[in-house]
């Protein structure tokens, strides 16, 4: 009977390992490129995210890599410093991922120097359903949308919860994108892993120490 | 080996207009209404549907005779999918902030129909010559339903082409809902109404002629 299976199953089993293999060629030959073009467009968010904040100047610095979490829910972020034309730091752009409704969203969280503020979120990738979870990427163009609401000064210290209804004035909650709950709880929950205590108290400690002036890119 | 079916020239002319996958199969409806409020976007999906496409016509053609029924639209989809990886994957390190205004509409060419509908009527069943013949003719079919409605919706709505004004806003009022999701309704209706009066009253004339 296996045999059977097997016998019918040949060419997709040959044709998914080939196929694997060519996707893995590709990825090797493309990822470097991938990840260059996500650099660039991430220190390019540097200064909607963190008012003030002068792109040029931010990308001059290598950013800091902080190990949050233990044995298998390690996880590393990876925070931009963001500084003024002077070189005097503003705050943090920290990397964050995690899972969505659909596939893993990317974000890109801008902090205040002493994290306990949020100043904005951006969105760097994410497949969510078209028409009712991607609008989690409105709100960042000078048009109200989900993301403006992460403007109004949400604080770091405590968890997001996002809510179907009215969010509260004051309060750390967020509003769902209607008929998209889920995309808009993944936000979220992507937000309030990445601001752990260990995180932010490690960052205001990077603060301390200052920036290392190793270039995050060679010319 | 199947004897039988369109020469590849006829696979070809029939792709472009007499079985345009936007007009006349009503294919691929989903990129046609999403992603044609500009040129750019809509000639950039074009491409990607198109690579995938023939590859995907190519592979099946060549491995027609190892289908087995019951497993054939599982082999499509594992083609389809594999070469619409490596178009996200090639327009993500080439025209990157391309690929992020497609996003998941890249990824959802693995269901678009037009491809998994010419590798069962096609490739499935002819040779390579024919197959890669109907892949290209429905490529430029879908291209011309793409640009056709992309054109009007991105003049009408922004008085642009491929990016470049080309009416300045004094003299044309920007009609934004022809940039969202109605423009593209509103258009490919209107269009599809177009073409089928013409080809009644091309149909017309030829059983006048007769």
């Amino acid at each position: 009977m296996k045999a059977k299976y097997i016998s019918q199953a040949w060419l997709v089993i040959l044709l998914s390992l080939s196929f694997a293999g060519t996707l893995a060629g590709v990825d090797v030959w493309l990822a470097p490129r991938i990840e260059a073009n996500k650099l660039a467009a991430t220190i390019g968010k540097i200064g909607t995210l963190v008012s003030g904040a002068d792109n040029a100047v931010s990308a001059r610095y290598k950013p800091v890599e902080v190990e949050v979490g233990q044995g298998k829910f390690k996880t590393t972020y990876e925070a931009f410093w963001a500084m003024d034309k002077s070189g005097k730091p503003l705050g943090w752009v920290i990397k964050a991922s995690g899972q969505g409704f659909a596939d893993k969203i990317e974000l890109l969280i801008g902090v205040d120097a002493e994290c306990r503020t949020i100043t904005g979120l951006s969105i760097l990738s994410q497949k969510e359903t078209p028409g009712l979870g991607n609008k989690i990427e409105e709100g960042n163009e000078g048009k109200p949308g989900f993301l403006t609401q992460f403007r109004h000064g949400l604080r770091a210290d405590e968890p997001l919860t996002a809510t179907t209804s009215t969010p509260d004035k004051g309060s750390n909650m967020i509003g769902a994108v209607s008929g998209a709950t889920i995309s808009s709880r993944s936000v979220c929950n992507i937000v309030n892993d990445a601001m752990s205590k260990q995180l932010r108290t490690a960052l205001v400690d990077a603060l301390k120490k200052g920036p290392t002036s190793r270039p995050v890119q060679k010319e | 080996m199947a004897l039988d079916g369109p020469t590849p020239l006829e696979r070809f002319i029939n792709g472009i207009l007499p079985e345009n996958p936007t007009y006349r199969q009503v294919l691929g409806m989903c990129p046609t209404l999403a992603v044609t409020n500009g040129m750019k976007e809509a000639m950039t999906m074009a491409g990607a549907v198109a690579f995938t496409l023939i590859c995907a016509n190519i592979v099946t053609s060549l491995i027609r005779g190892l289908l087995k029924p019951h497993l054939r639209i599982l082999v499509f989809t594992l083609t389809i999918a594999a070469f619409v990886t490596v178009a996200d994957r090639v327009l993500a390190a080439f025209m990157f902030e391309m690929s992020g205004k497609l996003g998941p509409y890249i990824p959802l060419i693995i269901v678009n129909c037009i491809i998994i509908c010419r590798c069962e009527v096609c490739a499935a069943k002819q040779g390579v010559l024919a197959a890669t013949a109907d892949a290209v003719g429905q490529s430029i079919g879908f291209t011309l339903g793409l640009s056709s409605i992309a054109i009007v919706r991105e003049i009408i709505g922004n008085g642009s082409l491929f990016g470049f004004t080309i009416i300045p806003e004094a003299y044309w009022p920007r009609w934004g809902i022809m940039l969202l999701p109605p423009g593209a309704f509103i258009t490919l209706g209107l269009l599809m109404g177009g073409f089928n009066l013409l080809s009644a009253r091309s149909a017309k004339k030829k059983k006048a002629v007769a």
